[in-house]
């Protein structure tokens, strides 16, 4: 073929195959893929930045929703790092209620990204069963909490809902259908052919490209890392619980849904353990308003992998500074990788194989000039005075609102 | 002249075949959501869909060479309007025959997809380009198997005219069970030709958005859609003709209701089959119908020709 073949075609930032904005200029010569540009960005909400401007209970509820599915794993982990600094001893039985919302949360996720994985593939009839399937835990999720999503579960030094007897009834119940339908996931994901046809073999990521990569969570145990957090380093009651880390060698998306749909089943032995072993108690101890002086990094594993949240208090109730690394955030890098050499075909469904994120990778504003040669990083007060400006000119005038 | 002007027009021409095909979209989406345990449209939603579109806007990139742009559309649905006008048997009196039209109705499917190719490219949008390109390679892939399925039946039949297929499996009804192969062949191509998954591949949503038609809108929209679903009661029609002629002899009521009968069921067939797969890439689709369906295809033939001289002669 003559170069007059090659082309590059936007995928992004707005297209079917994205549930979020983010761009991918893909160069193809044919259906084979050259290269891969990812410009992120067009996310960005300042969440690190804003949460230096609030007290830590609004922290809690702002680091929630950093992500809409795995909402519980950032708050759990931005508490877990404030209830650090400020040498809280969290009551037994408000860890067990984490744990059981987390693990609710994975089953939920994992649901979702194999439904989304079946319409990249264009295998709708997956997508629709387990989207069904996936109310079941949805139901669950807001009968435990009040929310479907976002869960406000959480508070510093424990959680703000007690469950009781009634509701453990429902949750096994939950557990016993889902279950069920699991093992038939399994076996349409690890049988059918066409499934296999599209999955084997594609976004091969090596074990060794795994690590040097630092790919996390199923992506990366897809590539046999064994590595969770969990295991690793247990928080909540995650010690008292026994599983086992799925890991597969299979290296590609194959393997990375066998991980997922595994892990479901995990999460079902996981959740029964927690509500048997549930102690008595209180659910929360008394937190300080005022954080001391201190810093702390805590890690979770999230449903896409492992989530860090690190915080810097300085005495006040405000923290210092809260920095996150999301779990797309260092899987994003290996998508490059694993794009190369593939077809454009391959491309949906590659990206969602780590099952991305993209409104929790976004990190910085940097203004591009309109020649792309020159790139600035704005500070918080430029920003705010570049948006004046903006408005200004649109004939808004926000210069005397005080924040 | 007027008899004529009616066929054309009301029955079996535009009007019937319409409403038809409308009817036969609407099976295939409810089946289709019935199996993915969706609730699925109301009766009327592709017409309604129809209607909607013809009232919409249409744009014409301004790249676009707006006469090519938007005359495909036309030329996709009147081919597989004329396509459909030998096909339909349910009597013993064909509508339109002649030895032959077993060829032409091929030849005219192959016409709408002709359109969609060259309204995609002309319409320079680069998600189409590829979606046109898709859809070309596509056609050699099936289009052979698509051939050797209906043309070993007519072979074993030993006539070229629609009407003497249908004549022939109606009076020897035995004969029809050596084309299985052929049916299931015939079938799977065909759904090839009216882009249904695994075959999705020129308007794969998430890879290429909308393939040929991204750039479509309004009224040619309408048209381009109701020439696939046009496009799959000829299909079906074409099957039923060569595999499943019945009801020939049960006079033009209870024949007409047996024939609206085989392209529900041969549309559920359709709906089946593309609700159990995922979408396969092209170069998968290719070596698909290369590899399996084109020598099944000849097996098929191979299995007439032996039947026609030892059981025939």
């Amino acid at each position: 073929m003559s170069d007059k073949n090659k082309f590059k075609i936007p995928i992004g930032p707005q297209h079917p195959a994205l549930k979020e904005p983010e761009s991918f200029s893909v160069a193809l010569k044919g259906e084979k893929i050259l290269g891969v540009d990812i410009r992120l960005g067009y996310n960005h909400r300042g969440v690190e930045k804003a949460c230096e401007e609030r007290t830590y209970i609004q922290d809690m509820y702002l680091v929630e929703r950093v992500c809409g599915i795995c909402s519980h794993s950032h708050s759990t982990c931005f508490v877990q790092a404030v209830e650090e600094i400020a040498g809280l001893q969290v009551p037994r039985r408000a860890l067990y209620i984490r744990t059981l919302v987390s693990e609710l949360e994975r089953i939920h996720s994992h649901l979702l990204w194999l439904g989304v994985a079946g319409h990249e593939i264009g295998f709708d009839t997956l997508l629709m069963y387990t989207w069904r399937d996936r109310e079941v835990v949805m139901d669950i999720l807001a009968e435990l909490t009040g929310n479907r999503v976002n869960y406000g579960m959480n508070t510093i030094g424990g959680v703000r809902r007690d469950i009781n007897p009634d509701q453990i009834k429902k949750v096994l119940k939950g557990m016993d259908i889902l279950e069920e339908r699991t093992k038939y996931y399994i076996e349409v994901a690890s049988k059918e052919t066409t499934v296999i046809k599209r999955l084997l073999g594609v976004g091969i990521l090596s074990h060794e490209d795994a690590l040097r990569l630092d790919a996390v969570g199923p992506t990366a145990r897809a590539s046999n890392v064994n590595r969770d957090v969990r295991r690793d380093d247990p928080y909540a009651a995650y010690s008292e619980v026994s599983f086992n880390v799925i890991t597969d060698d299979h290296n590609d998306i194959y393997g990375r849904t066998l991980v997922r749909v595994k892990e479901l089943m995990e999460a079902y032995k996981i959740v029964r353990q927690v509500l048997k072993d549930m102690p008595d108690g209180p659910i929360t101890v008394k937190a300080p308003r005022k954080i001391p002086a201190g810093e702390a990094t805590s890690r979770y594993e999230a449903p896409r992998g492992e989530d860090m949240h690190y915080v810097k208090s300085n005495g006040t109730e405000k923290p210092e500074r809260v920095k996150i690394r999301a779990p797309t955030l260092a899987n994003i890098q290996a998508v490059k990788h694993m794009l190369k050499d593939r077809f454009l075909a391959d491309m949906p469904i590659v990206i969602a194989a780590i099952d991305p994120c993209f409104s929790c990778t976004d990190r910085l504003i940097s203004i591009n000039d309109l020649d792309r040669t020159k790139s600035e990083i704005v500070t918080w007060e430029g920003l705010r005075d570049y948006s004046i400006k903006w408005y200004k000119e649109k004939g808004i005038d926000f210069s005397k609102v005080e924040i | 002249m007027i008899s004529a002007l009616f066929a054309i027009l009301v029955f079996p021409g535009i009007l019937f075949v319409s409403a038809f095909s409308l009817a036969a979209e609407f099976a295939d989406r409810k089946i289709h959501a019935r199996l993915q345990n969706r609730v699925g449209p109301p009766w009327f939603q592709p017409l309604a869909d129809f209607i909607k579109l013809l009232g919409k806007a249409e744009l014409i990139p301004t790249n676009a060479r707006p006469l090519i742009f938007s005359i495909t559309p036309v030329f996709a649905l009147a081919s597989a309007i004329t396509a459909y006008l030998y096909v339909p048997l349910w009597t013993k009196d064909a509508l339109f025959s002649f030895n032959g039209d077993v060829i032409v109705v091929l030849y005219l499917l192959t016409i709408p997809t002709m359109a969609f190719f060259i309204g995609g490219w002309y319409s320079t949008s680069l998600y189409a380009k590829i979606g046109s390109v898709r859809l070309m390679t596509q056609l050699f892939a099936y289009e052979v198997p698509l051939f050797i399925g209906i043309l070993s039946g007519a072979l074993l039949a030993d006539t070229w005219s629609l009407y003497g297929i249908a004549l022939f499996y109606h009076n020897n009804p035995m004969f029809r069970f050596f084309n299985i192969i052929g049916f299931a062949v015939s079938l799977i191509a065909l759904m090839g030709k009216l882009e249904k998954v695994p075959f999705d591949i020129p308007e794969a949503e998430t890879e290429i958005v909308a393939g040929v038609c991204t750039e479509y809108s309004g009224k040619f929209l309408a048209l381009f859609r109701l020439a696939l679903d046009v496009e799959m009661v000829v299909g079906a029609s074409l099957l039923a003709a060569v595999y499943l002629p019945s009801g020939m002899s049960l006079g033009p009521i209870a024949g007409f209701a047996v024939y609206i009968v085989e392209i529900f069921f041969i549309v559920a067939l359709i709906s089946l089959l593309r609700t159990v797969f995922a979408r396969l890439r092209i170069d998968q689709m290719v070596s698909f119908c290369w590899k399996y369906m084109a020598p099944l295809g000849i097996a098929q033939l191979l299995i007439n020709l032996i039947v026609k001289a030892v059981l025939i002669k």
